[in-house]
């Protein structure tokens, strides 16, 4: 009896890397504690979001098991879905806040931008890796196109944040796998040259929001007050925090969105200068053993696939701790593995599953 | 695809801009320790930013973590949004039919309070509280999430705000508000166009969010529900202003440190003209249905009834459920617009339209007879299309077609037409299709043709009939428009062609600035009838009140009028006679007038429709001429238009 569980037990965590689990469990500990503080103690919120986790954990699992040769089969039809997904959105999506994101699916809204976060890479890496050894500019303009595509369907839903954050994912495929530094830089010099003559075709709330970034007095029941808020939060924090429960800020009503893209602001507050460093650390431990496991990699795919998965980690926890620390513009990204949501957690535990499946399936595959 | 693409090209000696895979030859090792070298490079990135990071959350956490805290803990600054006052609604001659005023509210969070009917219980020895006041608390506590404020009791008196404010102590979580309410002074009247206010729901919530005004309505309680209130919401809410205050510990404001005024919404002047929309109200009498008047060189609405009203009062503190369930389940459905979203068949109304059709198409000239036996058979089949007038109206001609309404004379006409060019050309006066009226839910209606029968129906009954054409002929069959398409179609006509938008409001009016916004005047689908066609069409619908179906109606009128009469049928009596007093009332024939006056420089078209009303000569024109009367010479005769005599039914039916 003993040795059956045993066995059971080794063939439930054979393929699942401890490190990277122990690292999300710890950031989901964060998440569950400070949305505990921030939503008034709201059992209902805390079990929501408990709720969601386990299913992201099961799915986790079930893509742990999956050899990348098998996800990498799932690529051109997840694309495809993807895709036109996006196409039925822009002709009869739901539209909240001014821009079309979500398709209403009768159930539940789903937000196919969150979908494509996987998709895209997961194209890339698929098309670099069946072409490999012969990879030339053609593929590369290809790869833009594919690239283009889904990040000009999000930026007219309007989201310009998830349509910036879907392009780095993609970009990231190209630079692992060798696009020229000539052209990065040229891209680069190209966007920033670019920038005045982009500013005529943004919309009025995007331009608003950067005016506001840079002035946040000018919309103080908006998005300014948002940013002011959060900088009052994280600065009278301090060092050691107000401790846990204690944030004023938070739970005298100043800080708006604090259970989903400002939940940052309200840890800081309650956890200090050192909570927030331990924060840092564990999102340094969780991308440094994802770049591990992408080094260690033994096909292109998953190469690709895994440092993608990895830089989209830390992209979207910089993008978000730096916006919340008004270092960036009010953009709507939350904070990977922490802020309440439930789509977002199920394609970042995704994320996480693909990572182990790589790790659990290297030696699987001969090189 | 992409694959034969590169096979084809896989002999080229290709080259990669600088990356690895340059080589025809592969090298693992080398690819590896590139990918890792770039691999290393992003960890650099990495380490970076989140030492950036660290360095900015150093700088707010400690370096200025002494500001802050003083933000945080001494200043405590909240930011308190001001309410701005609703635009005020008035007619054309600045009546004012709804506005807003400041009242005294009891108001309970119940986040605050510990046992809410013991404290309700207290309350109600102070201030007034009706079983109906906890009930709407009930409903409105059900409804709200967040730990709002909720009013328990409005429209304080003075005496009771004093009562409570001694005994204020007692009740924490118990607070004084003045908040602002809509008022609607003339009740019932015009309640269809003005709509009414109610609180935020769920679904206004969304609407909020669609337009990006989330901040912009943080504090406001009310939206509009319906009518202009709703239509024009964004135009009569104005700008939320704000006030930044000092709060003590337990959030009470200490001191105001800086103050943005709000911004008044915008009034609106409509093109409704209150005495005269009063005038046709009561025209109604207890009857339902709808009416329209229009001024057809501008397309102002001057008068825009859908009976049985509603009184939009009731809405504005939350209706209580006897008055929803009375008004949601009477039978007179009174919360319909009839006027803009009930769709009839237009009956005999429809015929000069008809008339102007086949001049313009050539199928008919103005001298051309026909002779009418009292019914119409199709060539080849037994079934008789009936005429009203037993034994027929005799030698026929355009003029006398439209003056006595001959029914024979239509169904040959529809006979010799084909249906899609009938329904080509009334689609030019506008039906079938949304008048583009500023007020929501405007219902496009029925104007068939083979294309809509085969997009309605499935199969056999795909196939368009002769039998079809010559039902729509005469305005039934499948033929179903609005009130505000036929009054906006009569008014085109009046205006020889040249159509017009109708619109309810005439101009916003904003008081801050002193903008007036001009709203209408814009072309409307355009007829391009000849002159001399018009013309015809014009004269005989000016002898219809003369000599034809409306001349009792019309008797001793001090102006030239023109119109028309009809009747849509309910209920079809397969070849019976149709008697009014055999039939349930609700199965009673719709009657129709349309008209306008005076005839050689017309100032107001109009459509009556009264359901159920009978015959239209009968019921339905002496409302249009009550509203003509009062309008071209200010004449009242108060109180419901009497039915018009009936004399030689037979020949005036129709």
């Amino acid at each position: 009896m003993l040795i059956f569980l045993a066995r059971m037990w080794e063939a439930l965590t054979r393929r699942v890397d401890s490190f990277l689990f122990g690292v999300a469990m710890a950031l989901a500990g964060v998440g569950l504690v400070t949305l505990f503080s921030a939503s008034d103690q709201s059992m209902t919120r805390l079990a929501s979001q408990a709720a969601s986790l386990g299913l992201a954990l099961v799915l986790m699992w079930i893509v742990a098991n999956i050899p990348p040769q098998t996800i990498s089969r799932a690529a051109v039809p997840l694309y495809a879905l993807a895709v036109v997904m996006l196409i039925g959105v822009a002709l009869f999506g739901t539209t909240v806040n001014g821009s079309r994101r979500w398709l209403n699916l009768g159930i539940a809204r789903f937000q196919p931008s969150e979908l494509m976060k996987i998709a895209l890479p997961l194209l890339l890496a698929w098309y670099f890796q069946k072409f490999e050894g012969r990879i030339g500019w053609k593929d590369f303009a290809l790869a833009a196109v594919l690239i283009a595509v889904p990040v000009w369907l999000i930026k007219r839903q309007p989201d310009l944040g998830t349509a910036l954050l879907i392009g780095a994912s993609g970009f990231y495929v190209l630079y692992l796998a060798g696009l020229s530094w000539k052209v990065i830089v040229g891209l680069a010099a190209l966007g920033a040259g670019a920038a005045p003559l982009v500013w005529p075709h943004l919309h009025d709330y995007q331009r608003e929001r950067i005016l506001t970034f840079i002035d946040p007095s000018r919309d103080p029941l908006g998005a300014g007050y948002h940013s002011t808020q959060a900088s009052i939060a994280l600065g009278s924090g301090g060092v050691v925090g107000k401790g846990w429960l204690n944030g004023t800020q938070a739970h005298l009503d100043f800080l708006p969105e604090r259970h989903t893209d400002f939940i940052f602001a309200v840890f800081g507050e309650e956890f200090g200068l050192i909570g927030a460093a331990v924060l840092l650390v564990l999102y340094l431990l969780l991308i440094g053993r994802g770049m591990m496991i992408t080094a260690n990699a033994s096909t292109m795919f998953a190469r690709l696939m895994a440092g993608a998965v990895t830089l989209m980690f830390f992209t979207s926890a910089f993008v978000n701790m730096a916006m919340v620390s008004g270092v960036l513009p009010v953009v709507g990204v939350p904070l990977p593995l922490v802020s309440y949501g439930g789509t977002a957690l199920i394609s970042l535990y995704i994320g996480l599953g693909i990572l182990m499946s790589v790790q659990a399936h290297r030696k699987l595959v001969s090189t | 695809m992409a694959r034969r693409l590169l096979f084809s090209r896989k002999g080229r000696g290709r080259e990669s801009p600088g990356g690895f895979g340059s080589n025809e030859l592969r090298n693992p090792e080398r690819e590896v320790f590139l990918f890792r070298r770039r691999l290393g490079v992003a960890g650099v990135l990495v380490l970076v930013a989140f030492g950036a990071l660290f360095v900015r959350f150093v700088y707010l956490q400690v370096y200025q973590h002494r500001h802050f805290q003083t933000l945080a803990e001494t200043n405590r600054i909240a930011i308190v949004p001001i309410v701005p006052n609703r635009g005020v609604i008035t007619d054309r001659n600045g009546v004012v039919l709804a506005q807003s005023y400041s009242a005294y509210t009891l108001e309970i969070q119940p986040a605050r309070v510990k046992d809410l009917d013991a404290t309700i219980d207290a309350l109600a020895e102070i201030v007034d509280v009706q079983p109906r006041d906890r009930k709407r608390f009930r409903k409105l506590l059900e409804e709200s999430k967040n730990f709002e404020s909720l009013p328990l009791r409005t429209r304080l008196s003075d005496e009771e705000v004093a009562r409570f404010a001694v005994n204020r102590y007692r009740f924490p979580g118990v607070e004084i508000k003045a908040r602002l309410f809509r008022q609607y002074p003339y009740g019932e009247i015009a309640s269809h166009v003005l709509g009414y206010i109610g609180r935020i729901n769920d679904a206004d919530l969304g609407r909020i969010e669609q337009w990006d005004s989330v901040a912009n309505y943080k504090g406001s309680d009310y939206i509009g529900k319906l009518g202009l209130e709703s239509s024009y919401e964004r135009d009569l809410h104005g700008k939320t202003g704000f006030e930044e205050v000092e709060v003590d510990a337990g959030g009470r404001a200490v001191r105001t440190l800086s103050r943005t005024p709000p911004v008044s919404g915008d009034n609106l002047r409509l093109s409704l003209d209150i005495k005269l929309q009063e005038v046709a109200e009561k025209a109604f009498g207890t009857r339902r249905g709808a009416l329209v008047a229009i001024e057809p060189a501008t397309g102002d609405v001057l008068a825009f009834v859908s009976r049985p009203g509603f009184d939009p009062n009731l809405f504005v503190d939350g209706i209580d459920s006897a008055s929803w369930q009375e008004l949601n389940e009477s039978p007179d459905k009174p919360l319909i617009n009839r006027a803009l979203r009930g769709t009839y068949a237009p009956g005999s109304t429809i015929k000069p339209f008809l008339a102007l059709s086949a001049l313009t198409s050539g199928k008919r000239t103005p001298q051309q007879t026909i002779f009418d036996p009292g019914f119409f058979q199709i060539p080849g089949q037994a079934h008789r299309f009936r005429d009203d007038k037993p034994g027929g109206h005799g030698t026929v001609d355009m003029y006398k077609s439209i003056v006595v309404s001959c029914d024979t004379y239509y169904y040959m006409l529809a006979n010799d037409t084909e249906i899609d060019d009938t329904a080509r050309f009334l689609g030019r006066l506008g039906f079938g299709a949304p008048t583009g009226i500023d007020i929501e839910g405007e219902v496009a209606g029925v104007l068939p043709s083979r294309a809509w029968k085969r997009q309605r129906f499935r199969g056999e009954q795909q196939k368009w009939y002769l039998g079809d054409s010559i039902s729509a002929g005469i305005g039934q069959g499948y033929n179903a428009f609005t009130p505000i398409q036929l009054a906006h179609a009569i008014a085109m006509l009046a205006n020889d062609g040249d159509g017009r938008v109708p619109h309810l409001v005439k101009s916003v009016q904003s008081l801050k600035t002193g903008d007036v916004r001009e709203v209408g005047r814009a072309p409307s689908t355009q007829l391009d009838a000849k002159p001399e066609h018009l013309a015809v069409v014009k004269a005989a619908l000016a002898g219809v009140p003369k000599e034809g179906t409306s001349a009792a109606a019309f008797v001793n009128a001090a102006y030239a009028s023109a119109g028309k009469t009809g009747t849509a049928q309910v209920y079809s009596l397969k070849g019976e006679k149709y008697s009014e007093h055999k039939v349930d009332e609700r199965l009673r024939d719709h009657a129709w007038y349309i008209a306008y006056a005076p005839v050689d420089k017309p100032r107001i078209a109009v459509a009556v429709l009264v359901e159920n009303g009978g015959f239209g000569a009968q019921a339905a024109a002496p409302i249009a001429r009550q509203v003509l009367d009062y309008h071209l010479t200010g004449q009242t005769r108060s109180g419901p238009a009497a039915p018009a005599p009936a004399k030689e039914s037979e020949d005036e039916s129709d």
